[in-house]
């Protein structure tokens, strides 16, 4: 089968198809659908992290406004269980009655006509609280009088999990060092928060569930499962999502409590989260502390390496997720791109009065690229070699792929020692030496640093069926249909929210069918018009939905062929697709021909034509679906203030092997935006909370995110290895980006700091923390 | 995060608005560019019955040349200061300083009486105005009357301004090139609050000598015995310490440092 190339499929950078809705302000999010009658809900949250609940006790003139967890019957709370052993359970009430768990918890729904006044009857509900001992600090919440937050646990532990393999290899090395590492907790912070719209249509007899979501079929299930109605009585909607990053890859107990009002109030219901909620009530995820060791030979060969990790996974576990991922994820992908022979780790999933947590882009990888990086150069540093040489000489070797590791991930291909070498000249390492040893007319600091880190993308049935969570991917489908125009409508069930999904779809459909991408309409969002997808998450979209969207059109394309061979006298064999048009020889037959015999003139169909027609749904799944790896070395150049703790980053560097780009300038603003969130999580970011448990920033003056000025120009270079398990040899790698900077910019800052003695262990690395640590070295000369 | 109800009232001159808070007898609030007031409004942390906007209120804006000073309206934004639509008494210090205030969009809204107002002690008005010996004009039931900015702020937010008085204008001194001049804040971010900054002035022709820290969690504070810092006889670490007693010496660094690059900036030796 032949199919003409053309400028605009896989490999071109196509502006983006998206852009002129969303850039002329024409999108439509959450907050922009008013539907006649819409109610606004506001909740009352609970103002401490830890309390038996007495009361919730309605104002009485505006009682029939509000509603507590007693008013929503036959309503179940929500359950993410893992079937990991040892997993404890919990369940998260829609709307909490017996204890709150953590600041924010919601536990009355006020309606009302506006926000504000749903937010003045929420001022006038009532709370008796006993409140109780919480638990804030996740190294504090297995101690013998630490409070339990849920009652019957043994302890505040959701999992814990132990892998060893060889470990005993260590006792031989040369040298170990060791070091305690902690991230911050965080919160996600995509500039559209979460909110929901919901109604009952009478008409259709279903409830519209509009919300803010990366997943809405798995929002379906779950709202199925909560409400206890069936599947087909339920509609969600994803309209445009302004950033996702993770935190909307949740059932919400405010869609369930919107979903129920609606239903029984028969009138629609609007809730939009306030950045104030979001700070306070949703700071959650990336909170790691590591006990880390590693084990070298003064040769260089790492040895062996042996973790105790914790993750403080908050009070509940989440739906689809669950409360274990993180940490679990921990254990299986420290080793990173390593080749070493040695290995044992320990994970503990806590249980906190905080919120509970999600993964955000990258997931674990960030806390992990962060340990496992520091601890190279330390290690290094205490063989006396080179940071770089020594990464060079225990990174897997691309001889050696595919490359299975020690905790059996399978590295698809690359050449990982290379993408180092060309980080080390993009940065002109020797030039940022000599600067280094001539030192700052202004007395700063200057440090190198690198990090080398994979991402596991799309990977499907045979990983996540091992957690055992309410989610499990298989195979990915897609629909299309050449429209009676002779355009073509693809229907994924995955959400586009910044993917450019609407966009790179489409050119796979203009590599598969030969077809004008202008003339491509992706359709994503909607339970009702899409097939089943567990949805937009794990750098899965290109890999699944690209490959799906392609074996559709696979079909598709042979159907078209088949027709414009009887239209045109011809072998299929013999029919060329492309620019819109089946070509044989001198003749040709445009697409919109083709369609139109199919839909409008049938009695020109061939005899035995495919009843089938030129609609198409087909499924896909990679022969091996353990996942796509992407990787990248990263590298920054920082200058730090002694006298202010000051830090700014003067250079960075990525080069990143995504396997084959399916349209580079969509990577590249990934990358960029995935490098600007870990340049949060390295400096700027984190959620403190008090040992009673309250959040410490409440706005974004307090919460401090990154912003244009503290974005350095990044210098990024590509590297194509195609990846043998994809399509077209794409591989996921839409949450690269963030993964790299932390542990970068922790080692360029050890770096510049290395004569004073202090090494930075703890994210983010902020001036004060600096300024204390330099004090502190002072204080011990 | 939207605001408790409350009565709104456009005051149409300085005086109505002062009017218009004596009649509420403190359970009023003026706004201006409402950049502190509004997102306090909206968390509900402010909840004044009565709402009175300064924002439209003609004779609280632009400036007006004297021959010693110029006299900014309290509604003069920092952007007007930023874009020199109001002329700068000084020779381009004010308009340098303000380019580094928050933001361009607070800037637009935002305004050097508000700022003044509202009295964070973390503000860039607070101190700039305070060094550069500035007068707050102040209206009010009472009359007019004008207090030394050095005795505005009384401590972190609160002011000397009675419930019912309201800022009418700031008097700022006019400044020679000859005149030397640093500002120098440290912020986590651009846009962000200082978290230590310093002013140093030093005009012979005037006479006038100051150096001044603020963000320190209360009214900035002069440095004693400038002219024996400028002269380096007196140690900065010193004259810090004694205006911030009781702050270790990681308290401390932070605003040495802010007050050794003001005073490379006032001698030319740095941006």
């Amino acid at each position: 089968m032949s199919i003409v190339k053309t400028a605009q499929g896989v490999g071109a950078s196509l502006p983006r198809l998206e852009d002129d809705r969303l850039l002329r302000g024409r999108g439509r999010f959450i907050a922009d659908i008013k539907l006649p009658g819409m109610l606004d809900v506001a909740f009352v949250r609970s103002p401490v992290a830890h309390a038996r609940v007495r009361s919730v006790a309605k104002p009485g003139q505006m009682a029939g406004s509000v509603f507590v967890s007693a008013d929503l019957v036959g309503v179940s709370g929500i359950r993410a269980d893992s079937g990991l052993p040892g997993f404890k359970s919990s369940v998260e009430p829609i709307l909490a009655w017996d204890k709150v768990r953590f600041v924010g918890e919601p536990l009355a729904a006020c309606v009302a006509g506006s926000r504000a006044e749903a937010e003045d009857i929420a001022d006038l509900v009532m709370l008796e609280l006993d409140e109780l001992p919480a638990i804030s600090e996740m190294t504090r919440a297995c101690d013998a009088d630490a409070p339990l937050v849920h009652e019957g646990w043994s302890e505040n532990v959701f999992l814990e999990t132990f892998v060893e393999t060889n470990f005993a290899v260590a006792e031989k090395a040369d040298l170990k060092v060791s070091r305690v590492l902690r991230t911050a907790r965080q919160h996600m912070a995509p500039m559209e928060g979460r909110g929901v719209v919901a109604y009952w249509d009478a008409h259709v007899e279903q409830l519209v569930v509009y919300s803010s979501t990366q997943m809405p079929h798995i929002v379906r299930n779950g709202l199925a499962e909560c409400l206890g109605c069936p599947q087909g009585m339920i509609r969600v909607v994803a309209p445009d999502v302004g950033g996702g990053f993770g935190y909307k890859g949740i059932l919400l107990r405010e869609e369930v409590c919107l979903a129920y009002l609606a239903m029984h109030l028969k009138r629609p219901m609007r809730w939009i989260e306030d950045r104030r909620e979001q700070l306070t009530g949703n700071a959650n995820c990336r909170e790691h502390h590591y006990e880390i060791t590693g084990y070298a030979n003064r040769d260089g060969t790492l040895v062996a390496v042996d973790c105790e990790a914790i993750v403080d996974s908050g009070a509940y576990s989440l739906y689809p997720f669950s409360a274990c991922l993180e940490a679990a994820q921990i254990a299986s992908i420290l080793p990173g791109p390593y080749s070493f022979a040695g290995y044992r780790c320990h994970t503990r999933s806590i249980a906190s009065n905080k919120p509970p947590i999600l993964p955000y882009r990258g997931v674990a990888r960030t806390g992990v690229c962060f340990a496992m990086e520091v601890l190279m150069d330390l290690l290094a540093r205490e063989i006396g070699m080179d940071p770089v040489a020594f990464r060079m000489k225990n990174l897997a070797q691309p001889e050696e792929m595919p490359f299975t590791n020690i905790t059996n991930k399978f590295f698809d291909s690359g050449d990982y020692p290379e993408s180092l070498r060309r980080c080390v000249a993009a940065i002109d390492l020797e030039g940022v030496r000599a600067r280094q040893l001539a030192g700052e007319p202004d007395g700063r600091r200057i440090g190198v640093g690198f990090s080398v880190y994979c991402e596991q993308g799309a990977h499907g049935t045979s990983v996540y069926s091992g957690w055992g969570i309410p989610m499990v991917p298989g195979f990915e489908q897609a629909n299309a249909r050449l429209t009676p125009d002779g355009g073509l409508e693809l229907r994924v069930g995955v959400q586009s929210h910044g993917q450019s999904l609407e966009t790179t779809l489409a050119q796979v459909a203009c590599e598969v069918l030969g077809i004008d991408p202008h003339k491509v309409k992706v359709v994503h969002g909607d339970t009702a018009i899409t097939p089943y997808s567990t949805g937009t998450w794990g750098s899965r979209c290109m890999v699944m939905a690209g490959g799906a969207v392609a074996a559709a059109c696979d079909v598709l394309a042979e159907r078209v062929r088949a027709i414009a061979a009887h239209l045109l006298q011809a072998d299929p064999a013999d029919i060329v697709l492309g620019d819109g048009k089946a070509t044989c020889g001198a003749g040709e037959i445009s697409f919109q021909d083709v369609a139109k015999v199919w839909y409008r003139r049938p009695q020109d169909l061939p005899a035995h034509v495919d009843p089938a027609g030129l609609e198409v749904t087909q499924g896909y799944k990679p022969l091996r679906d353990s996942g796509t790896f992407s990787y990248a070395s990263h590298a920054a150049v920082v200058a730090v203030d002694p006298a202010t703790g000051g830090i700014e980053i003067l250079d960075y560097a990525i080069v990143e092997d995504g396997g084959v780009l399916v349209n580079p300038m969509v990577v590249d603003g990934q990358i960029y935006g995935g490098a600007a969130q870990g340049i949060g999580t390295a400096l700027y970011e984190e959620m403190l909370y008090n040992k009673e448990g309250q959040p410490l920033a409440a706005t974004l003056a307090d919460y401090h995110l990154p912003g244009a000025v503290e974005m350095p120009n990044i210098k990024l270079e590509h590297m194509e290895t195609p990846s043998p398990l994809s399509r077209f040899g794409q591989k996921g790698l839409g949450e690269g980006g963030a993964i790299g900077p932390p542990a970068a910019i922790a080692n360029a800052i050890n770096d510049a700091l290395a004569s004073f003695g202090i090494e930075m262990l703890e994210l983010p690395i902020t001036p004060a923390r600096v300024r204390a640590s330099l004090a502190n070295v002072k204080a011990q000369a | 995060m939207k605001p408790a109800p409350f009565a709104y009232h456009i005051a149409s001159t300085a005086d109505a608005a002062a009017a218009a808070l004596a009649r509420a007898e403190g359970r009023a609030k003026p706004m201006a560019g409402g950049q502190s007031l509004g997102p306090m409004l909206n968390l509900r942390l402010a909840r004044p019955e009565l709402l009175v906007d300064l924002s439209n209120t003609p004779d609280l804006q632009g400036a007006q040349v004297e021959d010693d000073a110029i006299v900014y309206g309290a509604c003069v934004t920092h952007a007007q200061i930023e874009d020199c639509v109001v002329p700068d008494p000084t020779p381009g210090w004010l308009s340098a300083a303000a380019r580094h205030i928050a933001y361009r969009a607070v800037r637009n809204r935002g305004t050097i009486g508000g700022s003044l107002a509202h009295a964070d002690p973390a503000a860039d008005w607070v101190n700039i105005m305070m060094a550069l010996g500035s007068s707050v004009l102040v209206a009010g039931p009472g009359g007019a009357r004008a207090i030394a900015a050095s005795q505005f702020m009384t401590g972190s937010y609160t002011t000397a301004l009675a419930p019912d008085e309201i800022i009418a204008g700031l008097r700022i001194l006019r400044r020679t090139p000859d005149a030397r001049w640093g500002y120098w804040k440290f912020c986590r971010k651009a846009g962000d609050f200082a978290q230590a900054s310093a002013s140093v002035l030093v005009d012979a022709q005037r006479g006038d000598i100051c150096i001044l820290i603020g963000a320190i969690e209360t009214t900035p504070a002069f440095l004693s015995d400038p002219e024996e810092i400028l002269a380096g006889r007196r140690s900065i670490r010193d004259a810090v310490a004694q205006a911030l007693p009781g702050r270790g010496d990681e308290g401390l660094g932070l605003h040495v440092a802010a007050v050794t690059r003001a005073l490379a900036i006032a001698r030319g030796e740095r941006d």
